[in-house]
């Protein structure tokens, strides 16, 4: 009760303040009439009398503070003319402001996003009940969780630490709810995953342990929420209805709730299954000790259990696994880790990037700093002389002091509130972003409340570093002095660390920015590039027919209808068939090959790994693959033919030493079958576009039969417009052949998309990097230009009323700043190169051998001197030398 | 204005309400009872006294009013509250027994140990 007495009486009294002012005013000057009464009386004249009663009553700024700590609410009403004040001095000032603002929103911005991600990533646990006790088994000598699914019963029942065990494994079929039929993910979990997990259904109800009665007992499934809004538009008729996974009829059970998405970080499946459907959909055996199909098992430690407790009781039951099933079961010893990064896994790469970026953007916030801290001490040094004044006048230097400190945390606020608010638009689109649009890949980063109160720490104790800086100057302020003399000269050291920190800085943004223009024409080259197929004028249709339910026997009749579906569309010229795709999110096979007189078939004998493709006679034309010599394949080149192979350049050479040495000649794959090489195609790039020539192999369809399916459509240029899209007319054309075949249509540059991921994310980070690395430097540049500057004004006035010219001029004002700059520019650039090669790995043709790319960086780097000595130069430029002598 | 001591810290409030203890007093009759009830000996800062009043005031040991002065001048005049009559009391022989001892202490002599 008192205290909230207090708090009112604190509040009225702030607000009584032009009152009270006013009141104090009158009795101080009621008192100076008084005492001047009494001098009249003495005999003094009354103008006269006044004023010694004036000069009697000493320093009324002074006194004027006191009275107000005295009467209580001091502390507020002081913060609150501090701030006025210190609004005021930034409005008069608005290049410094906006130059500090925006240095800091960017450093606050930057740590704000890191420090989401790594609190969505590693600090925030999984959206479960009680998360803490929850842990993944992984090997000991492996980052992998997988077990086979009789192993998985076995640490289940056997356990005495755990609740219980959960296993889940992840699955890609087609579904069919009777309209678009198409590919999702989902993932395959044990009956007892919801109940073990203790999480309760938003709609309907989830399966349990009781519904698995053996493989294939349990044709049920449960959706995500955000997979139910999206296809089912939050419809609740949803939950009892029957759809098609690769041709099987399942019921949806429920939708599970909305915070829930899965139990691995990044991976939001779309619905979730009974693990014993695996064996229909993916054909994983069951009862195979050896086949390690189940991607994690985790569960929830008993009460009072240590994790340590926990590893010592698995490995009894893995030594007891090793001892009986010696034939299928290796080593089995575990540790415990957190399940949602897959332990170690994602968990150790994710962790250490993620503590190299924080150390990153915190190494930023700290040059941020003191670039702020060189722009105070500028400015302190520029009011040295108000600063003084007030001393004088009888403010306490503890006074101005907080007027200083009340400015830069300002300034730090703003700026953090700038850089806050700029990081939540960017997470929230990071969140909302799909990278792969095949995968359900999310990053799920939006920020909380611990990622605001960290960021508004960071701007507070920046503010007090920062403004921390000029303390020692305005401590050192002898009024007398500086009134008497103006600022004194002082003679800094030839090189300063603030002058070291500026070049470091500014060689950094060298190298990011150098960095960044070689990765930006390097992308723009990959894009014209050929790749050992054509990327223009060509689509894509993609499909598995084992999600549609086609057994092996009836897959090459359907593909063959599928091809001349397609082939009777207008405007398509030809039309091919494989089961993979160089550089694409599909990917394709690899297998070892060895020479023909190879007898012994073990990997170390292998004269090559090569990637292969099964693919129809017309797909070379389809895809723009040329023919360098020989034979393409026909469809007479099936089961009842010896094999053939059509290879790459860089297989000839090789694995036969020569191109003309291939043509007709065998070689072996893994199982021992020989192939004669047919024909020759030209090289290509098939993982990645930096990769060096890769050997590869096509093999015919019929041959080696897939259910795989992705038809390449090469269409003659314009043909695919507003008025006709093609792709739709593709779609139209497969779905008549079958109307539940799930199906993906796209161009192929889109599919390229997955590949240029990397590439694209680098240079935009570069990108982003390279952009903070410049404002920093110019803040940088900036702060120490105006604070060198505002040393030698009395010099410059000097030397101009001596008759100095512009240019001389500029140099002595700025001539420090230039320096600097073209020391840090030259290291930068020099740097860049370097770190380019490094870059090469990441994106094609990466090279700084690029005039265009020198000439920007030259141009980046004199731009930036520009833009942070512009303001400072104007300033040199105008000192009035009379001006400037008459002040002293 | 001479040669007055400083004083002592503390002193100025104890004084402030001994003069105004005797009646009602603007700021600068304060000024001049202080003055003249210690026989110009000590010296106080004209502006010193306000924040020394507003303190008393916030404190409760003084209440203040606006009134007219014997110069016809509008002032604010202070007076004692209860609370203010109780603590001159108390500070008064608490200074009382301090004068009291160091009087004693600095006038001893070595025939009397």
């Amino acid at each position: 009760m008192r205290l909230l007495d207090r708090v009112r009486f604190r509040i009225a009294a702030t607000f009584r303040r032009s009152e009270m002012d006013a009141e104090m005013e009158a009795e101080l000057g009621a008192h100076i009439l008084h005492r001047a009464d009494d001098l009249v009386r003495a005999g003094m004249n009354r103008v006269a009398a006044e004023r010694r009663a004036r000069i009697e009553f000493g320093g009324r700024e002074k006194y004027r503070e006191e009275i107000s700590e005295a009467s209580g609410g001091s502390f507020w009403r002081t913060t609150i003319l501090d701030l006025r004040f210190a609004l005021r001095v930034l409005r008069k000032t608005p290049g410094f402001t906006i130059a500090a603002i925006l240095t800091l929103a960017l450093a606050i911005g930057a740590n704000a996003v890191v420090f989401s991600v790594m609190n969505a990533f590693i600090l925030r646990p999984l959206n479960v009940p009680q998360p803490q006790s929850l842990y993944a088994l992984q090997q000991e000598d492996q980052p992998s969780g997988s077990a086979s699914y009789p192993n998985y019963l076995d640490l289940r029942d056997r356990t005495r630490s755990f609740e219980t065990l959960v296993a889940y494994n992840v699955i890609q079929v087609g579904l069919d709810t009777g309209e678009n039929p198409s590919s999702s993910w989902g993932e395959e979990a044990s009956g007892n995953y919801f109940d073990a997990l203790g999480l309760q259904p938003y709609l309907g109800h989830f399966f349990h342990a009781t519904d698995e009665r053996g493989p294939n007992s349990a044709p049920y499934m449960v959706l995500s929420y955000a997979y139910w809004h999206t296809r089912f538009h939050d419809d609740p008729g949803a939950v009892g209805r029957v759809v098609r996974l690769n041709g099987h009829p399942f019921t949806i059970l429920g939708v599970a709730p909305p915070d829930f998405n899965g139990t691995l970080l990044f991976f939001n499946p779309d619905f979730f299954l009974p693990l014993a459907e695996d064996q229909l959909l993916a054909g994983n055996d069951p009862n195979a000790r050896g086949n390690q199909w189940i991607f994690q098992v985790m569960g929830h430690l008993k009460p009072g259990i240590t994790p340590a407790q926990a590893t010592a009781d698995l490995n009894s039951i893995g030594a007891y696994l090793e001892k009986t099933y010696p034939n299928d079961v290796g080593k089995m010893r575990f540790v415990l880790r957190r399940p949602s990064l897959y332990g170690d896994y994602l968990g150790k790469p994710v962790r250490a990037f993620m503590a190299g970026l924080m150390l990153l953007t915190a190494l930023i916030l700290l040059a941020a700093c003191a670039n702020l801290g060189s722009l105070f001490a500028a400015r302190a040094a520029d009011r040295s002389k108000e600063v003084a004044l007030r001393l004088a006048l009888g403010s306490s230097r503890k006074r101005i002091l907080r007027g200083l400190f009340t400015e830069a945390i300002l300034i730090s606020l703003a700026g953090g509130g700038i850089g806050l608010l700029g990081s939540v638009v960017l997470l929230r689109a990071l969140s909302a972003w799909q990278p792969f649009p095949t995968l359900p890949l999310h990053l799920s980063v939006n920020p909380d409340a611990k990622v605001y109160v960290v960021a508004v720490l960071l701007a507070l104790v920046s503010g007090l570093l920062f403004g921390a800086v000029p303390v020692k100057q305005v401590l050192r302020t002898n009024p007398y002095e500086v009134v008497k003399a103006g600022t004194g000269r002082s003679v800094g050291k030839r090189v300063s660390a603030r002058d070291v920190l500026l070049v470091v800085q500014i060689a950094i943004c060298g190298v990011l920015v150098t960095s960044s223009l070689v990765a930006v024409r390097g992308l723009m080259r990959s894009l014209h590039a050929h790749f050992g197929f054509d990327i223009a004028n060509t689509m894509l249709a993609s499909t598995d027919l084992s999600m549609s339910g086609y057994t092996p026997d009836r897959i090459p009749a359907m593909q063959k209808r599928m091809i001349e579906a397609l082939k009777a569309l207008p405007g398509v010229e030809s039309v091919g068939l494989t089961d993979g795709l160089p550089l694409s999110a599909v990917g394709f096979g690899d297998s070892i090959v060895f020479t023909d007189n190879t007898s012994d078939l073990r990997p170390s004998n292998a004269a090559a790994d090569a990637p292969f493709f099964n693919i129809s006679p017309e797909y070379f034309h389809a895809a723009g693959t040329s023919i360098m010599s020989g034979r393409t394949f026909t469809w007479q080149d099936d089961k009842n033919t010896p094999r053939v192979a059509v290879v790459n350049r860089q297989f000839a050479r090789k694995v036969f030493g020569s191109e003309a040495g291939a043509i007709g000649h065998w070689y072996k794959i893994k199982d021992g079958t020989r192939i004669q090489v047919v024909g020759i195609a030209e090289d290509g790039k098939y993982s990645s576009l930096t990769e060096d020539p890769v050997p590869a192999m096509f093999f015919p369809i019929l041959q080696s039969p897939t259910s795989s399916t992705i038809l390449v459509v090469h269409s003659r240029p314009g043909s695919d417009n507003a008025s006709y899209p093609l792709g739709a007319a593709m779609r139209n054309a497969l779905r008549q052949l079958d109307t539940g075949m799930p199906l993906q249509i796209e161009t192929r540059d889109k599919e390229l998309d997955t590949l240029m991921f990397g590439p694209r994310m680098a240079t935009a980070s570069l990108g982003v990097l390279g952009m903070m690395g410049a404002i920093l430097s110019i803040t940088g540049i900036f702060g120490m230009a105006a604070y060198s500057l505002s040393k030698r004004l009395k010099e410059i006035g000097i030397r101009v009323a001596l008759g100095a010219q512009r240019r001389e001029v500029l140099r002595a004002a700025l001539g420090r700043a230039m320096n600097l700059l073209a020391v840090g520019s030259a290291a930068g650039l020099l740097l860049g190169v370097l770190a380019s090669r490094v870059l090469a790995f990441i994106v094609y043709q990466a090279t700084p051998r690029d005039p265009l790319v020198l000439a920007g960086v030259v141009l980046a780097m004199l731009i930036l001197g520009l833009v942070a000595t512009w303001i400072p130069a104007q300033r040199a430029l105008a000192v009035d030398p009379m001006k400037l002598l008459r002040e002293d | 204005m001479g040669d007055q001591a400083q004083l002592l810290p503390g002193t100025l409030d104890l004084l402030i309400l001994k003069a105004v203890w005797l009646g009602p007093l603007h700021g600068y009759g304060v000024l001049l009872r202080i003055s003249q009830i210690t026989g110009q000996a000590l010296l106080v800062e004209q502006g010193a006294l306000y924040p020394a009043l507003f303190r008393l005031v916030r404190q409760g040991l003084l209440k203040a009013s606006w009134g007219v002065s014997d110069n016809n001048r509008r002032a604010k005049f202070y007076e004692l509250t209860a609370a203010g009559r109780k603590r001159l009391r108390e500070e008064s022989d608490g200074w009382n027994r301090l004068a009291a001892a160091m009087a004693s202490a600095l006038g001893a002599r070595p025939e009397e140990i």
